[in-house]
């Protein structure tokens, strides 16, 4: 017990618990930079879609609702994985923590994959890739071509922190197959876990602004 | 250590909430609402995003240095997002001197 506590303790710390939060406060702060970073991104669309509203409910009833649906339950199960994943860590069950791991990457991957293979594929071949092969006949299609801009971005963007959190739980996995983690050291799964989450929120925003806005026509 | 264990039912119950908002979300989209549409959207997500937060990311049993950083977050978007639109909404409110009209951008064509 006490050889465990002095590994899971780096010497800079008084104590575990100070450790935790100051780990804590790190990944907090991280995710307020990530917020700004994706605020850009939205303000931007609040801008161009105040301006052009008809051609953006006309990109957004292109999208296929359904998948993003799908989409947005996958995500979902994946943060309930992901929570379930720390509280095994927290517990010290090691076998439910690489189970609950794996499953939360394969989760990440369904949702990259349904994104590659089914919506950015299908954009693709129906020509509305901005700068690639747009090309749309109907009217305000120089404002469509926009909010496919913006939905290229704000998806391509989120499916990179999907695939950079999915590399992450990867190198977790293996560290708990090794048994690195236990109730005394389960910060960086915890930590894994806030990020984990924050691009699961990233997404719920996402979800209507992208796929509901056009959705009633 | 100050660690919260959280019973795997709260869990759950906040999972099915979340797929419960994403049904209905999706459902009250196919609804022609007007300009009710996003608000109703957004409202929901914010919702979501709350529950997340706090009970997935733990924020409900953090300390309150975290709550201070998660707040200032939300706070730092809201002065992004508002200085912003004061001046995308603003800017047709005052006519522009002569001859420092902005060109206009056509993207109706």
């Amino acid at each position: 017990m006490a050889d465990g506590h002095a590994a899971a303790l780096a010497e800079q710390f008084e104590d575990l618990e100070q450790q935790h939060e100051a780990s804590s406060l790190g990944m907090w702060v991280f995710l307020a930079t990530e917020i700004m970073f994706f605020g850009g991104l939205f303000a931007g669309y609040t801008v161009y879609r105040g301006l052009y509203l008809a051609g953006f409910d006309a990109g957004s009833h292109l999208l296929n609702v359904k998948l993003g649906a799908f989409n947005t339950a996958v995500l979902l199960c994946s943060s309930l994985t992901m929570a379930l994943a720390v509280r095994a860590a927290m517990l010290g069950k090691r076998r439910e923590l690489i189970t609950f791991l794996v499953l939360t990457i394969l989760l990440g991957l369904t949702f990259v994959g349904v994104k590659l293979a089914f919506e950015w594929h299908r954009d693709f071949e129906e020509h509305l890739v901005p700068g690639i092969n747009f090309a749309y006949d109907g009217s305000n299609s120089r404002a469509v071509e926009l909010f496919f801009v913006f939905y290229f971005f704000m998806t391509g963007v989120h499916a990179l922190h999907m695939v950079i959190g999915v590399a992450i739980l990867a190198v977790l996995t293996w560290q708990a197959f090794r048994g690195r983690f236990g109730p005394e050291r389960y910060n960086p799964v915890e930590m894994a876990g806030l990020y984990w989450h924050f691009v699961d929120v990233i997404w719920i925003f996402l979800f209507p602004l992208l796929y509901l806005i056009g959705a009633h026509h | 250590m100050s660690q919260h264990v959280v019973p795997k039912k709260t869990y759950l119950f906040v999972f099915a909430a979340l797929i419960s908002l994403t049904i209905l979300t999706t459902s009250v989209a196919m609804i022609d609402l007007g300009p009710v549409n996003i608000v109703v959207a957004l409202l929901i997500a914010m919702c979501k995003a709350s529950l997340v937060a706090l009970f997935f990311m733990h924020l409900r049993w953090s300390s309150r240095l975290m709550h201070i950083v998660a707040i200032a977050a939300l706070f730092w978007l809201a002065i992004l997002l508002t200085l912003t639109l004061s001046d995308y909404r603003t800017r047709q409110w005052t006519p522009a001197a002569e001859g420092w009209e902005a060109p206009s951008i056509q993207l109706n064509r």
